[in-house]
């Protein structure tokens, strides 16, 4: 991928955010999708390339009206958004599709028009981790952690921590879930889910969506509001089972993703102003935050703990709350992303002062995968 | 009543030979007879090497506590808390499981703990490797 070379020039999430009863599935792409064609000044006819998950975008771009000449179907979990932004700037490049549609929309929580969890018995998951009790991300995406704290002496209060430290951050946010601020107690005595996970420190289960639109760099620039720039971006996938993850303390896709990310973009982590780690739960930013090189391996608790990623500190970290406290509809990638882009665009509830480069990084199933996006508002 | 039991594998022609294993007490795993690289979950090609020599074993049934949690979420054929782990055997892979023959606490779930393979028959067909401490 050429660098600097695509822009996004529109990007919005839906108008409610939280609990939607009344909008379906696909409802909630189109809402969201709407409101970035708007800040984006374009019509659904302006776009030939469209990119979703959780849908197909057969789906998406027939109930918005679009014909395209590309479109891009990865599902592969909640960071498919940062995948889909990697290969738009690629199908961009290559000339197959000037201006990509990315969309997001899920009823997670309320359920409307939304397809079925589960897979198949006969599926490698199905035949060697569901006759185990598996019952979903809280008693899968959860079973490393012991692994981690073992290894490199993570308390529990620890652990705690990262929730706490999220919701000061949903404090600031009108738009967050939860807003109320809570304390290593309040976590800790929060209802036990799957040792050692408490109720606070799983993510919400939400409604909601967002979009984004791409162009070119060069094109970028006739649009209404400042271009984000693409600087780089990273993908990889790691195993559907989490029992086959090749070392439960760190995850290879974080690791490949985030590299590559990081070298394509030029930079050094010294220049990154704010990050979005993925947050399903409270060890993902631990997890995030040493694979992606901002601390050593072992080291990324104690970094929060002494506020680093609070507000005020060097390395803002999930600033619209996170999944933890903002929302998670069960694809949080787009979301991670939308905050990214607000911070560069310096219209953030808890804005970063100055903030030039952003860091997206997704997780895709549980550990299964990831993508990892550099945004900047300086151009090219 | 099939909903309250949990849900159980469907063996498929790669996979058949383990759980046929399992229903004589056997943990079977695969070994390359190229690089001699031992891996699990089944394939009739060697995951390092791409090589299709590969032999058919039985594993020691040895391993020890790698990861868990305990749920406390309902779950088919579960009476919750318990715990949901990941073994390493002996052989090298690791695999999911339940630890059985002791309390479901962090206090008698300790990691590397040593364990030892049991055999639960579930119907006629599917038997699950489960473990339990070795000696208990």
């Amino acid at each position: 991928m050429k660098r600097k070379s695509v822009a996004v020039v529109g990007a919005a999430e839906t108008t409610e955010m939280g609990l939607i009863p009344n909008l379906s599935q696909l409802q909630l792409h189109a809402d969201a999708a709407l409101n970035t064609l708007a800040d984006a000044g374009l019509k659904p006819t302006d776009i030939d390339g469209v990119a979703t998950a959780g849908e197909s975008p057969t789906s998406v771009a027939h109930y918005l009206g679009i014909t395209p000449t590309w479109v891009d179907g990865t599902s592969v979990g909640g960071c498919s958004f940062m995948i889909h932004v990697r290969h738009a700037a690629a199908a961009i490049n290559e000339g197959l599709c000037s201006t990509v549609l990315i969309t997001h929309g899920e009823s997670g929580r309320s359920r409307i028009g939304s397809g079925r969890w589960g897979g198949s018995p006969a599926s490698l998951s199905g035949q060697f981790e569901a006759p185990f009790g598996t019952m979903g991300p809280p008693t899968v995406f959860t079973i490393p952690v012991l692994r981690y704290m073992k290894t490199y002496a993570v308390s529990e209060e620890q652990l705690a921590t990262v929730a706490v430290v999220q919701r000061e951050w949903a404090g600031k946010n009108p738009r967050a879930s939860y807003r109320e601020p809570i304390t290593v107690a309040d976590v800790l005595n929060s209802r036990m889910i799957a040792y050692p996970f408490r109720l606070l420190m799983c993510c919400l289960v939400t409604d909601g969506g967002g979009a984004l639109i791409l162009t070119s760099a060069e094109r970028a620039r006739d649009f209404p509001r400042k271009p984000v720039y693409v600087l780089g971006t990273g993908e990889s996938v790691e195993t559907p089972m989490i029992s086959q993850m090749e070392d439960f303390t760190t995850s290879k896709a974080f690791r490949v993703s985030g590299k590559k990310a990081i070298d394509e973009a030029g930079i050094t982590h010294k220049d990154v102003d704010h990050l979005m780690i993925y947050d399903a739960f409270a060890h993902l930013p631990l997890y995030g935050l040493e694979d992606l090189g901002f601390c050593k391996p072992g080291e990324a608790a104690r970094f929060i703990q002494e506020r680093n990623t609070a507000p005020g500190g060097v390395l803002p970290l999930n600033t619209n709350g996170g999944g933890l406290s903002y929302m998670h509809s069960g694809m949080y990638g787009m979301y991670a992303m939308q905050e990214s882009i607000r911070q560069l665009r310096g219209v953030a509830a808890a804005q970063v002062p100055g903030a030039k480069i952003s860091i997206a990084h997704g997780v895709g199933g549980m550990f299964a995968a990831s993508g990892t996006i550099v945004f900047s508002n300086q151009a090219p | 009543m099939a909903e309250f039991k949990r849900p159980l594998p469907h063996p498929t022609p790669e996979t058949l030979h383990f759980w046929e294993g399992t229903q004589k007490g056997e943990l079977r795993l695969q070994r390359c007879d190229d690089c001699r690289n031992v891996y699990f979950p089944p394939r009739p090609f060697c995951p390092k090497c791409a090589s299709r020599k590969v032999s058919i074993f039985a594993a020691s049934g040895r391993a020890k506590l790698y990861s868990y949690v305990i749920s406390h979420r309902p779950a088919p054929g579960f009476t919750p808390p318990y715990a949901i782990a990941v073994v390493e055997l002996a052989e090298g892979p690791r695999l999911m499981t339940n630890i059985v023959g002791c309390a479901q606490t962090p206090a008698a779930l300790v990691l590397d703990m040593p364990l030892e393979a049991v055999f639960e028959k579930q119907t006629e067909d599917i038997t699950l490797p489960l473990f339990k401490p070795a000696g208990a």
